[in-house]
């Protein structure tokens, strides 16, 4: 009965024991390790660190383990705790450029310099369940790795070292001949949607903000209403790279940057073709997408979001597609915000349900009495 | 009471962000109506759980503070429950469920019946505090509205319900004007509650923490339920007599108690029920051996075999 939802204490505290007790699920089994999350469930270990906003892949797989594999909930863990993190500063922007990438593709050249490396990636493979998983047989080791130099340190398992070789963007080498837009640096303190509340129109660099950290699956379908036409930018992907970069911080008393760390990111960026519109010449026109992580279909996705988005500076038509909406897309693309708003109404409403019911009574009582009356 | 946890400041928030959020708060008694964006932050409990009041609640709570926690009018809800823990964890402070014994009180869609007094503060959970929404989705529009004094499309809405059913069909988060300015959602309290909202000794403080709005009415200020001259405001609730208490002027809640049409009405409020039935009050079924945290389990057959069945 709902009205058990009252004198709740120790209900609370019996479902948070049984919850416990089904997250460990059969003790015959032995029990997951943090460790084992995070090295081999690394892919749901980014989208938590991605959507959660924090890079700590420890904690990622923490949050995945207590969650019970729920990802949303995971990331709810992450942003509560990183809520409590005091923010000492701001890093010197990343410089993907200088990335020594696992994977490198790009889909508007067939050879470029760095070269295109395929990387970890399921592309190609054939989706048949492979059942020598399930029997714990033995783990292919790539090739590259037996051969080569010993992983390095900063890198995770299963990666080569070698000579390092530039990797320049496919963008700048479309920037030298003047066919693709011109984006002027800029040393601006970029916006914090999470030290300031969201104000509308929001810049390019705080909707880039809130779509890095926005749920995967809205920003892919929103991504993909605008191939099927709906605010469609013709995307390419110039280029997708994943990698670590260094992290690295002005440190005023030192009077110079300092490396604090690396992350793996992965960045993509569109190249989407222009006509040219009222105040624009024809060129090509960009999308970004930067994910913590290795996330490409979020990547992806962001950067077609992000281009669609940008309608208003290049002078395009809106023609009222959901991706074009800025509001619309940056109000709804938090699933943190979402699933607890949506989630909410399980909660006791009874007070306001009494209201409606009077009221729909007394709406009822008076069309009846009509009616009656003019029976 | 647990002691508080070492590991986080006091009401969990840090010095600077409670900062931030009294800035909001007092700029929000300053425009008594007006919505403040605040940088809201994410709490250990989900949006739409109440983390906008207990943002607020955290940024005003003083250890010195008696803490009540109120969910649809009762102490004993489940996530009434949950946030006076929360606060009993974090900031360690005395709570209370006595409405005049607090100095803070926390609520969701309530608003309490005995009368409040000055010193006191109550903070409103809102999960929308927009009352332009569902007339106009935009953020950037309403904002607009709210600058331009334009509020002609909510009469509209109101005379529109008349013309559609005789009165206006809105029964909970009812629109108000504070101060003959803004035009101000109370939060989903019935409006049976909105009365109350007006020239009241309190401090009224309204959170929303995903909307990341803080608005307020200072202690007395005139707050004016929308109407229309030939179509005043009416408070209402359900046409009955506490069950339990008496009480003929509290709001009600319908709790039915068997699967053929039978039904009691109770005090929403209940340390309101509570006290009065501890002054010998009783009401039709109010024997003594019910109280309104026992009697939601006491109904045999239907709930049979848990504790306090009589």
């Amino acid at each position: 009965m709902y009205v058990a939802v009252k004198g709740g204490e120790r209900a609370i505290d019996n479902a948070h024991a049984w919850l416990a007790e089904e997250r460990r699920g059969d003790t015959a089994i032995p029990e997951l390790t943090v460790a084992q999350i995070r090295s081999q469930m690394a892919l749901a270990v980014n989208r938590v660190m991605a959507e959660g906003s924090l890079f700590d892949p420890d904690l990622a797989a923490l949050a995945i383990k207590q969650a019970r594999g729920d990802l949303i909930e995971a990331v709810f863990l992450i942003r509560a705790y990183r809520t409590t993190l005091p923010r000492l500063g701001a890093s010197n922007p990343v410089d993907t450029g200088a990335m020594q990438p696992d994977r490198r593709i790009s889909a508007t050249f067939k050879d470029l310099p760095g070269g295109q490396v395929l990387g970890p990636t399921f592309d190609y493979t054939h989706r048949l369940l492979d059942f020598a998983l399930m029997a714990g047989g033995a783990t292919r080791t790539s090739p590259q790795r037996q051969e080569e130099a010993p992983p390095s340190p900063l890198a995770g398992e299963g990666r080569g070292g070698g000579v390092p070789q530039p990797v320049p963007h496919v963008t700048e080498i479309l920037n030298r001949d003047g066919l693709i837009e011109a984006l002027a640096a800029s040393d601006a303190t970029p916006p914090d949607l999470t030290r300031e509340p969201m104000e509308l129109p929001a810049d390019r660099a705080l909707r880039l903000q809130a779509l890095a950290r926005g749920d995967e699956g809205f920003v892919l379908s929103m991504a993909y209403s605008t191939q099927r036409g709906y605010g469609r930018t013709h995307a390419f992907v110039g280029e997708l790279r994943i990698g670590r970069v260094a992290v690295e911080v002005d440190i005023p008393e030192l009077g110079f940057a300092v490396e604090i760390g690396e992350i793996e990111v992965t960045e993509c960026e569109t190249v989407n073709q222009f006509k040219g519109s009222k105040t624009e010449p024809p060129q090509f026109t960009r999308g970004y997408g930067l994910v913590l992580g290795q996330s490409e279909r979020k990547a992806i996705s962001m950067s077609l979001v992000d281009r669609a988005l940008r309608w208003k500076e290049l002078g395009e038509d809106n023609i009222g597609a959901p991706a074009q909406d800025e509001e619309f897309v940056l109000m709804h693309c938090d699933n943190i915000q979402a699933t607890g708003f949506l989630e909410h109404i399980k909660l006791p409403h009874y007070v306001d349900f009494q209201a409606e019911l009077e009221l729909v009574r007394r709406l009822r009582a008076e069309a009846t009495a009509l009616r009656e009356a003019a029976e | 009471m647990t002691a508080p946890a070492i590991a986080y400041n006091f009401a969990y928030l840090d010095e600077q962000t409670k900062r931030m959020i009294r800035r909001a708060i007092l700029k929000g008694i300053a425009v008594p109506g007006y919505q403040v964006p605040f940088a809201s932050r994410e709490m250990p409990m989900p949006y739409g759980w109440g983390t906008g009041g207990v943002q607020v609640t955290a940024a005003c709570l003083v250890p010195e503070d008696r803490l009540k926690v109120i969910d649809q009018g009762a102490d004993d809800t489940t996530n009434a429950v949950s946030i006076r823990r929360f606060f009993q964890r974090t900031a360690g402070v005395a709570v209370t469920e006595a409405t005049a014994d607090a100095t803070v009180i926390q609520t969701r869609h309530r608003i309490p019946e005995t009368p409040l007094t000055e010193g006191q503060i109550l903070v409103y959970q809102v999960p929308i505090p927009e009352p332009l929404r569902f007339l106009e989705p935009r953020e950037t529009e309403t904002r607009k509205m709210h600058e331009l004094e334009e509020y002609g499309l909510m009469h509209v809405k109101l005379y529109e319900d008349i013309a559609r059913h005789g009165q206006i069909a809105t029964a909970y988060a009812y629109p108000v004007r504070v101060e003959g300015r803004y035009v101000m959602d109370p939060s989903p309290i019935p409006k049976f509650d909105n009365p109350k909202l007006t020239a009241n000794p309190a401090i009224q403080l309204f959170g929303a923490g995903r909307e990341q709005r803080i608005y307020a009415l200072p202690p007395y200020a005139e707050v004016v339920s929308l109407d229309f001259e030939d179509h005043p405001f009416q408070a209402t609730k359900a046409a009955h007599d506490c069950d339990l208490c008496g009480a003929k002027v509290s709001y009600l809640d319908e709790v039915i108690t068997d699967d053929a049409g039978g039904r009691m009405f109770v005090c929403s409020d209940t340390d309101f029920c509570a006290g009065r039935r501890a002054r010998g009050l009783i009401g039709r079924l109010g024997g003594d051996q019910k109280s309104s945290k026992t009697f939601a389990n006491s109904f045999q057959g239907i709930w049979p075999g848990t504790e306090g069945a009589p």
